[in-house]
């Protein structure tokens, strides 16, 4: 085998890869139009389009859950996070007089996004600061969420009519989905605020030690703190996009079980629950991963109620040729990897030289 | 009659990590009855070896023969069914669990309604006793010290009747009567026609212990000699492949004189913590060594932690340069430019998963901020720096930590706290579990680092260490400071042994 063969097996990110890849081809294999991107009035259309497009929402839950996730936590709360920015943007536009005005619109998402932020920083208290397990920290606001936007919305479906906020969905500059180039926004700023700071490396050095970290002296509450703040952002901005697409505060099925469908995407990018080293780029293809999966069980004609077992057959696959056991079985066959034994724990008796 | 039949014969084992060729070559034969010591430096290759022959690592060359039989391990389980057993630490035992248990897991006596406890335990007093270990077989696990915790991993042994230990560096946090300790528990296992494997860097346990002994230097066979054909200088000359530098400059730092008339940098004053350490008064002033000399156990490390704020003062005072601090968490500490190495160093020190560049620059990072990434130039140049001047080994900044071997990880961690540019460093244990070679080179390194004007709290078990680099040596016993005394040429090792002798005595 050549070695840039074996360098690529090794590198994590080439599973899910290659999990996309083979979903993409049973794709083509059953619609050949699959890839095809039709230009129409200046605008790309296509089933990849529509999976790019689709995948925002969940493309800007799942950053922030990868992060999250990277420090030994867990955002249970996104879901409902996303019912809150879109019942309290959606009831600010619709009571405002002037509901087309760009102003209303960007003043509505400013504090529909703000106030996610603060139920971000409101989860990073309890975790940081109050030290409660981010699974019992986050399901507070993952049970009182969707009560809250209802309150906001008086228990209603709110409904509106506002050009400017239509566009966020629907709208299109240079021929790409808005909706796709927030997402993509999302991940370059996301990237750059990790990579370009230290705020990644520190990330990583507090999940995989916190002991040793703090006594090194990295400030981790501010770290984890912060974190789920930007959760919060980030599912306050997927709460907008949810909302602009049905033009409606639909607060019991905005981000419906959307919590669940990150965590996916980020175990399925590569990243360990365990916490410590992360990949947004694996998550990125994780979150392509769901949406293609997504898409094409609605081509295929799956039952509805038959989904959510085709999914899990999907997971399974992908999750289990991650598992270190069959890593190494790959690794032994081509001798690339050398740990024998996924059970390998450091050698007997020794203490503290490792 | 003592049966020296070969249990695990090793020969031409090889393993390649990519980049390094931690073995290359390597023989190991191991008998019954016998106590074999595997010596080498710090990344020599011997926990690969060890993990070669426990069935962690697949071998890329070579052959493994158990009791006359080629075997090839897949993994942890083959090597077990073949016979190799090791003894681990930490899997094997369950802290929750009585030590009883422990030790007769699924070996438990069974009567006519399942397990019978009482008999269970019975049996499980009678083989911790024939190790000569005393220890209540109904006690919980966890309530034992770690010496004993692994005492009793160790009596498993001879409950599943294994036919070889291994030991990798069991002693490195054990103090003299724990040693001794498990020394008796071994020398019966021998007897028992049990075969040995020891790993240690204090030479002289190697010498009391062992029978045999097998060098290696640098992934290759240096040799294996039966105890006696070397002596301590023949032998580190083995390891090392060179003369061990002279240590003379360095036992003259003792001496040194310290200008004590200004502000010291640091002055404590009554500092304490319930239960951990009684209030304590010192003080050490630019450039000096401040030695922390007492038995495991005495409260040298809880000292050091609640001087560093890494844990809770509930007494007391600190000043830093006559300054008044209060030190609620080791990053206010940190600001004060105090850098504190833990003893444990892979719980509290080493962020395994992370490069040893990354590892390096840790500590300046986290003094910045996460803003403010530590620029790439910069970052190359201490990694660079640090790298060259500690010898780290294998050179490679982009390595994980958790393929450097224990003693490179120490010297890395060195590096994370010398590139924060501390005016007082607190090292605890700083020189475990590393070779004779790089020990001297950090003990070196303390002297060059005093002399520039850097305070030392040295704390370390080894007096001898102690003596060597401290110009003021406190002396702490039972979680209490019993005395201070000056270094000079007339005081040794005896003295502060007699102090703390004396105190217990009162
Ligand atoms: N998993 C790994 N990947 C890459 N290199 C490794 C790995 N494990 C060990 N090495 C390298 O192999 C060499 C031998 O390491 P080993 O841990 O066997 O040394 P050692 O003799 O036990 O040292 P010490 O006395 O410090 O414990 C070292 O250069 C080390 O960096
Ligand atoms: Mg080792």
């Amino acid at each position: 085998m050549t070695s840039w063969l074996k360098n690529l097996m090794k590198k994590r990110i080439m599973w899910p890869v290659g999990a996309l890849v083979v979903l993409i081809l049973v794709n083509v294999l059953y619609r050949p139009s699959f890839l095809k991107i039709t230009v129409l009035d200046g605008r790309f259309y296509g089933s990849l389009m529509d999976i790019l497009r689709n995948s925002a929402p969940l493309m800007l839950v799942s950053l922030g859950m990868c992060l999250v996730i990277a420090t030994r936590g867990i955002d249970l709360s996104v879901g409902s996070q996303m019912a809150i920015s879109g019942a309290v943007a959606l009831t600010i536009i619709s009571h405002s007089p002037t509901p087309n005005s760009l102003a209303t619109v960007l003043g509505a998402i400013g504090v529909g996004v703000l106030i996610t932020l603060l139920f971000g920083i409101w989860n990073g208290f309890l975790v940081a600061l109050l030290g409660i397990q981010p699974i019992i920290a986050t399901l507070v606001l993952w049970l009182a969420g969707r009560g809250i936007a209802l309150l906001i919305t008086g228990g209603f479906i709110t409904t509106i009519n506002s050009a400017p906020y239509k566009t966020i969905a629907q709208g299109n500059v240079l021929g790409f989905p808005v909706e796709f180039l927030i997402g993509l926004a999302a991940i370059i700023v996301v990237v750059l605020l990790v990579r370009r700071t230290a705020l990644g490396v520190l990330t990583e050095a507090i999940g995989i030690n916190p002991a040793a970290s703090r006594l090194a002296g990295v400030r981790s509450r501010g770290i984890i703190w912060s974190l789920y703040g930007l959760s919060g952002l980030l599912a306050g901005v997927a709460g907008i996009l949810y909302s602009s697409n049905i033009m409606a505060a639909d607060s019991n099925a905005a981000g419906n079980g959307i919590e669940l469908d990150a965590i996916l995407a980020v175990v399925l990018g590569g990243t360990s629950l365990a916490g410590g080293k992360f990949t947004l780029g694996g998550t990125v293809v994780g979150v392509f991963i769901i949406q293609t999966l997504a898409s094409t069980v609605t081509f295929l004609g799956v039952p509805s109620a038959n989904v959510s077992v085709f999914k899990a057959a999907v997971v399974i696959v992908v999750v289990v040729s991650q598992a270190p056991m069959v890593r190494n079985w790959f690794g032994r066959q081509f001798r690339s990897s050398k740990t024998a034994s996924p059970t390998a724990t450091p050698v007997a008796m020794e203490r503290t030289a490792a | 009659m003592v049966d020296n039949s070969v249990v695990v014969e090793m020969r031409n084992i090889s393993i390649e990590f990519p980049g390094v060729k931690a073995l290359d070559g390597v023989d190991l034969t191991l008998r019954a009855g016998e106590i074999h010591s595997l010596l080498g430096e710090n990344g020599a290759g011997k926990s690969t070896l060890i993990k070669a022959l426990t069935g962690v690592y697949a071998i890329d060359g070579g052959t493994i023969n158990v009791a006359g039989a080629t075997r090839t391990f897949h993994g942890t389980a083959d090597a077990q069914d073949a016979g190799v057993a090791p003894v681990y630490q930490e899997i094997n035992l369950l802290p929750n669990l009585s030590v009883g248990e422990n030790v007769m897991l699924g070996h438990e006596v069974r009567g006519k309604f399942g397990i019978n406890w009482k008999a269970t335990h019975e049996k499980a007093r009678t083989y911790l006793k024939e190790l000569g270990l005393d220890v209540d077989p109904r006690s919980l696990l966890a309530s034992h010290s770690i010496a004993v915790q692994q005492l009793v991993a160790i009596s498993r042994a001879v409950v599943i009747d294994c036919r070889l230990l291994v030991l990798d560096e069991p002693t490195s946090s054990l103090d003299r009567s724990e040693v001794d300790q498990l020394f008796a528990v071994m020398r019966r296992l021998r007897g028992r026609n049990v075969a040995i494997l020891f790993v240690s860097h204090f030479l002289d346990q190697v010498y009391e212990i062992s029978d045999t002994m097998t060098i290696l230097r640098n992934g290759k066979l240096e040799g294996e000699y039966p105890i006696n054909a070397l002596n301590k200088k023949q032998l580190i000359e083995k390891m090392l492949g060179r003369e061990l530098a002279e240590l003379d400059s360095i036992s003259r730092a003792a001496t040194r004189k310290i200008d004590r008339t200004g502000e010291p940098i640091l002055k404590v004053l009554a500092l304490g913590r319930k239960g951990a350490i009684e209030p304590v008064d010192l003080d050490v002033f630019d450039g000096e060594v401040l030695g922390l000399a007492g038995l495991l156990g005495s409260g040298r490390t809880e000292l050091a932690r609640i001087i560093y704020g890494a844990d809770h003062a509930d007494h007391g005072a600190i000043q830093v340069r006559g300054e008044h601090v209060r030190f609620a968490k080791p990053r206010q500490a940190i600001d004060h430019r105090i850098a504190f190495s833990s003893e444990d160093r892979r719980a509290e020190g080493a962020i395994a998963d992370l490069t040893v560049a990354e590892n390096i620059v840790l500590g300046v990072q986290a003094k910045r901020g996460w803003i403010r990434r530590v620029g790439s130039a910069q970052q190359d140049q201490l990694i660079a720096q640090y790298m060259e001047s500690l010898g780290i080994r294998p050179n490679n900044p982009n390595a994980l930590l958790s393929t450097l071997s224990g003693g490179n990880q120490q010297k890395v961690l060195l590096a994370r706290w010398l590139a924060t540019a501390p005016q007082l460093l607190i090292l605890d244990e700083p020189t475990r579990g590393i070779d004779v070679g790089a020990k001297a080179e950090i003990q070196r390194l303390v002297v060059d680092l005093a002399e520039s004007g850097i305070g030392v709290i040295f704390i370390s078990s080894e007096l001898d260490e102690v003596m060597r680099l401290a110009q003021r040596i406190v002396v702490l016993r039972d979680h209490r400071k019993i005395g201070e005394l000056k270094n000079s040429a007339k005081t040794g090792v005896d003295d502060i042994v007699a102090m703390i002798a004396k105190e217990g005595a009162a």
